[in-house]
């Protein structure tokens, strides 16, 4: 086959050949190469299959707008879908392939939809699948479900890679003066004129090179221009899209910084995702050419006439060789006079028949003339055309390629992400932006300018506009009136096929036709986001950048209506899709959130831990003895410390240092419990409830000093608390004076229980005598020293039950801390213990934590209503007996053994009256764990009217996820030592 | 997104500070009857236009600020330290 490479034209470098493959075939083309121009040049007409209907479709433009070439890039883990031939630059060992066809784009077995292409209109499914007809048989969702399977395989796109994503992505952040989108003519005036102003300037281009349309010119040469630019220090940011405008004029943009090489440096990301927070922002983002409706107007060889010039002049390929130009305005003839320059037959079209242009005479203009019908299915092989006032066939043209041009919609997208809605411009038969009250201007074809000088002019306005907003200026500008061409515009959206079954395509991704709107205007759906939704007319990858218009003017006519009445969909961000691998950036695997661990992590791994995530945090699960299972472990773990003694790591408990006169006060009103007595030497438990008188948390306060208190909270609870303290000091009680300062970080913190847990400390401390029974009882607190002088806190607090202890130091004495209690429990045959054994403990003594906790619970809920002062006021003590609060049918607090002591349950499990097993039951088991103590299976959960109801009532727990269901008994929250003996010993 | 002008820290990303609810509201005395706690707590105006509101700078400087913002377009009008005696320091820095 003969290449269309033509040898004087375009600007790609011919000493650097590319071979790349397409659909596993082997073709060559150059540096500078779009795969979209390659292809083209190596005569492949044929690049996708259409979403509904499979048919054929070709490359249709040479930017963003694409809506026919869609491929899958690459191949394995790097299979990227739907990609746009047109802006995916070449690179050697490039690997495309046609999508949505089997078993391929030439040949597709689909493609038969396209002959049953009356039951495909817009609805089809829906309508169909939900009820078939004629007895609407399998009518509801689940028949639906069954059908959309296959459904959605028929029709469709590329498919994503399902393997892990091996490239890399980074967010990067960027501050500027001025931020210029898009470098055409008006972007680089305005991008120039801000620099020279001293402004900082960045300057954003999607493409590879700056430039923007001129691109498309024969002899534009951009290396000056962007000498110019760098010389003035404006940061140019190429292959870069700003995809989306956000509030107070931050613009996000995603940069390719790989995507067009063929074997990137592993250490650079594949994309950069930045968020850029500038002072003003310019968009220059230019226009798009419109396509025109009429029947057939999708078949491989039909572009828009500005993509041809693009392809002739900066990719040195003809597009066609007998070339039909059908349009409605001026734009075109540069193009037809250059396409024949270079040796193409061209004719043009042109609905208007009253006009004057001035051309070279070398090709043909027909005055009044608008396509009909092109002839062919795989490639164009005739078109035929009608005279424009009847809208009838009248003859056919020859011809290989159709250019459509149906006029040009400035690209308002940015500035409609901020909810700036555009306004219809009749003489220009497109929608203009409307002035936004933010820092943003519009400038060049984007505001609807067609000629190069007034862009120039706009970009410099634009600029003035930014200065005087700034406050940097005070000059008067004006900008050029929108339009710019010799001859008006004539609105020409669709040309009505006569036949009764037509494709005239508006939205060529979704394969969204003429007859699609009308049917939705005759099934009611009229308003244009109705319309978008019902046909899903642009919805597809393109987002409708060419169909949407030709919609809206189909709706308007059969509404008797005009365009700016029937309104248009708002563009959202983004503009050009963006991958979620630059979404998400770095944020993967282990850095998906932060890492929070201990001091004394590397100790507990040391020493056999396997760990858990709590939040954040990396706690010890379990430390399993040889081949002990997480269970065997645990089990072991319980029983050692009921036993013995036990270690374990409580330091990401939160710990907040709480000073100041006023400090008791203050706990006094955050406590549900009465602090104002606590003494000197002596901790506290307490509950928090937040505003409306539910459980917020609940923790310990030590009182270290007349006005210093040690208070500490729950793991998943500690940064709400800090952020609750600091809230009422600064907002509500602000003639407190009390400081409060997390310190977390700074304290390492250990859990050492038991019956010998004392012993062990009396083996560690400077000084047996401070926690003898006496000088440090139950809920005491003292500073002391551990041996070899580290300073520590001691506290009797228990939440195992057993006698037991928390032990502080600062947190670079951790391991010594381990080291010396460790060496110490051994010898009293201790362990160390996990967060499982933590659990199992805790459920045995009824001790409340966040399961139990959830934010719907109340203190009386809890059975903690002893917690509850009634000799002061506190937060949440108005409240926490309001409304249903006081209901005495609430969900209480109960243990639960399974009856038949030899079964298991899980947390979760819902708690049913017998012979009524249904809904939400009268309850729920929200932690379970085997007893080591009791030798069965325990649980703790709520049930309504709690335990004086249910006590000699056999339940039934229902577990319908995991398919089980056994009987209960409701007991006593507090299964072992009920009376605290072993607290106190 | 919402850029917020931190009198302690400068203009920040609002992903640096956490919300807080209305600024307006007068909470009553920890004694008060449940019906006035009732008033603070769930009732609240839809305001179309600028608001008071509390923000906390939780990756910042901790301070808590009322700030003063268009819930129609996101415009900050001001921005001060919810604590009169850290407002009374910002004014004499200012």
């Amino acid at each position: 086959m003969k290449t269309r490479r033509l040898d004087n034209y375009g600007k790609i470098n011919r000493d650097k050949i590319l071979s790349f493959s397409w659909d596993k075939k082997n073709y060559k083309g150059f540096e500078g190469d779009t795969l979209a121009s390659a292809l083209l040049a190596n005569n492949i007409g044929i690049v996708g299959r259409s979403f509904k209907y499979h048919r054929p479709r070709g490359i249709f433009s040479s930017g963003v707008e694409e809506s026919g070439a869609l491929v899958t890039i690459g191949s394995k883990d790097r299979r990227d879908p739907n990609v746009r031939a047109t802006t995916q630059e070449l690179y050697n060992g490039l690997e495309a392939s046609g999508q949505n066809a089997f078993p391929n784009v030439n040949f597709d077995l689909a493609g038969i939809n396209n002959y049953l292409g009356r039951f495909f209109a817009a609805g089809f499914y829906y309508k169909t699948f939900m009820g078939i007809p004629p007895f609407e048989w399998g009518r509801g969702t689940t028949i639906w479900m069954f059908f959309e399977k296959f459904i959605r395989k028929a029709a469709g796109m590329g498919s994503a890679s399902e393997l892990p994503d091996p490239d890399s992505y980074e967010h990067a952040h960027d501050f500027c003066d001025l931020i210029v989108v898009g470098s055409g003519p008006a972007g680089v005036a305005a991008a120039i004129e801000a620099a020279e102003k001293k402004l900082d300037v960045i300057l954003v281009e999607q493409d590879s090179l700056v430039g923007g349309d001129q691109l498309a010119e024969n002899n534009f040469d951009n290396s000056q221009i962007k000498n110019q630019l760098e010389n003035l220090g404006i940061k140019i940011m190429t292959r870069t899209t700003a995809f989306g405008l956000y509030d107070n004029c931050v613009v996000g943009l995603l940069e390719r910084v790989t995507d067009h090489i063929s074997t990137p440096n592993v250490n650079i990301p594949r994309q950069r995702f930045w968020t850029i927070r500038a002072k003003h922002i310019i968009v220059g983002a230019g226009a798009i050419e419109r396509h025109i409706a009429f029947n057939n107007n999708d078949i491989p060889g039909v572009m828009t006439v500005n993509a041809s010039k693009h392809y002739l002049n900066r990719y040195g390929v003809l597009t066609g060789k007998r070339i039909a130009i059908a349009t409605n305005n001026d734009s075109v003839y540069e193009t037809a006079q250059q396409l024949s320059e270079a040796g193409a037959n061209v004719t043009v079209l042109d609905s208007r028949t009253n006009f004057e242009i001035e051309t070279n005479k070398s090709f043909e203009i027909r005055k009044g003339y608008v396509p009909y019908n092109i002839n062919g299915s795989k490639k164009i092989h005739s078109l035929d055309v009608s005279k424009s006032e009847n809208m009838n066939k009248s003859e056919t043209i020859n011809c290989d390629q159709v250019l459509l041009s149906g006029g040009w919609s400035p690209a308002v997208h940015l500035l409609s992400h901020r909810g700036v809605r555009p306004k219809w411009d009749y003489s220009n038969a497109c929608f203009l932006p409307s002035d936004s009250k933010e820092n943003i201007t519009m400038v060049g074809s984007s505001r609807g300018l067609w000629n190069k000088n007034d862009c120039i002019a706009s970009g410099i306005a634009g600029t003035t506009d930014a200065l005087n907003r700034l406050g940097i200026s005070k000059t008067n500008y004006f900008f050029p009136k929108p339009g710019g061409w010799k001859n008006p515009i004539q609105p020409l959206y669709e040309v009505k096929y006569k036949k009764s079954r037509s494709k005239s395509f508006v939205d060529y991704q979704h394969d969204v036709t003429t007859d699609d709107v009308r049917l939705a205007y005759r099934e009611g759906f009229i308003s244009v986001e109705h319309l978008k939704r019902y046909t899903t007319l642009g919805m597809a990858n393109d987002q409708g950048k060419m169909g949407n218009i030709i919609g809206l003017s189909l709706m308007a006519e059969l509404l008797n209506k005009e365009i700016p009445e029937v309104g248009t969909t708002v563009f959202r961000p983004p503009y050009t899709p963006v991958s979620i691998g630059a979404l998400s950036g770095r944020n993967v695997g282990k850095h998906f959130r932060p890492l929070r661990v201990t001091p004394m992590h590397q100790w507990n791994i040391d020493h056999g831990a396997k760990m858990i995530e709590v939040g954040l945090y990396q706690r010890p699960w379990y430390y399993p003895k040889e081949n002990e299972t997480l269970s065997d472990s645990y089990i072991r773990e319980a029983s050692t410390v009921r036993k013995t003694v036990g270690i374990c790591d409580v330091t990401s408990l939160g710990k907040i240092a709480i000073q100041g006169p006023d400090s008791t006060e203050f706990l006094n009103r955050i406590y549900s419990n009465g602090f104002s007595k606590l003494q000197v030497g002596k901790a506290r438990y307490g509950i928090m409830l937040r505003d409306d008188g539910i459980v917020m948390d609940d923790g310990t306060s030590w009182r270290l000093a007349e006005n210093e208190y040690f208070m500490t909270t729950s793991t998943g609870e500690a940064a709400k608390v800090m952020s609750w303290l600091e809230e009422l000091l600064q907002t509500r009680w602000t003639n407190l004076n009390v400081n409060v300062t997390s310190v977390s970080e700074q304290w390492a913190g250990v859990s050492v229980a038991g019956p010998k847990s004392r012993e062990v400390l009396n083996n560690c401390v400077d000084d047996y005598l401070v926690i003898t029974n006496n000088n440090l009882p139950f809920m005491g607190v003292t500073s002391t020293f551990l041996k070899g002088n580290i300073p520590c806190r001691i506290a009797r607090i228990s939440f195992s039950g057993e006698l037991a202890f928390e032990v502080y130091v600062k947190s670079d004495f951790a391991n010594t801390m381990m080291d010396l209690l460790w060496a110490n429990a051994k010898k009293y045959d201790g362990c160390l213990y996990g967060l499982e054994a933590l659990g199992a403990l805790r459920v045995e003594k009824g001790h409340v934590a966040a399961a139990e906790l959830d934010g719907r619970v109340t203190i009386d809920d809890a059975g903690l209503s002893k917690m509850a002062s009634t000799k002061k006021s506190y937060i949440g003590s108005a409240m926490r007996k309001r409304g249903v609060l006081k209901n005495n049918d609430r969900e209480i607090l109960v243990g639960f053994f399974p009856t038949n002591l030899k079964e298991t349950f899980n947390a979760g499990t819902i708690v049913c009256e017998k012979n009524n097993i249904k809904g939400q039951g009268i309850g729920r088991i929200t932690s379970v764990t085997y007893s080591p103590e009791l030798g069965h299976w325990i649980g703790l959960g709520f049930v309504k009217g709690g335990l004086d109801k249910w006590k000699d009532t056999n339940l039934v727990g229902a577990d319908p996820v995991r398919n089980k269901q056994m009987n209960l008994k409701v007991v006593s929250p507090h299964m072992i030592d009920p009376k605290g003996e072993r607290m106190y010993a | 997104m919402i850029r917020i002008n931190c009198p302690y820290c400068g203009e920040r990303d609002h992903s640096e500070f956490s919300y807080g609810g209305d600024a307006t509201i007068n909470y009553p005395s920890l004694d008060s009857s449940e019906k006035e706690w009732t008033e603070a707590i769930f009732f609240r105006k839809n305001i179309k236009g600028f608001q008071f509101e509390t923000w906390h700078h939780s990756n910042g400087c901790r301070m808590w600020l009322v700030v003063e913002r268009s819930t129609v377009t996101h415009e900050i009008k001001s921005v001060k330290p919810c604590h009169p005696n850290l407002q009374k320091v910002v004014e004499n820095n200012k």
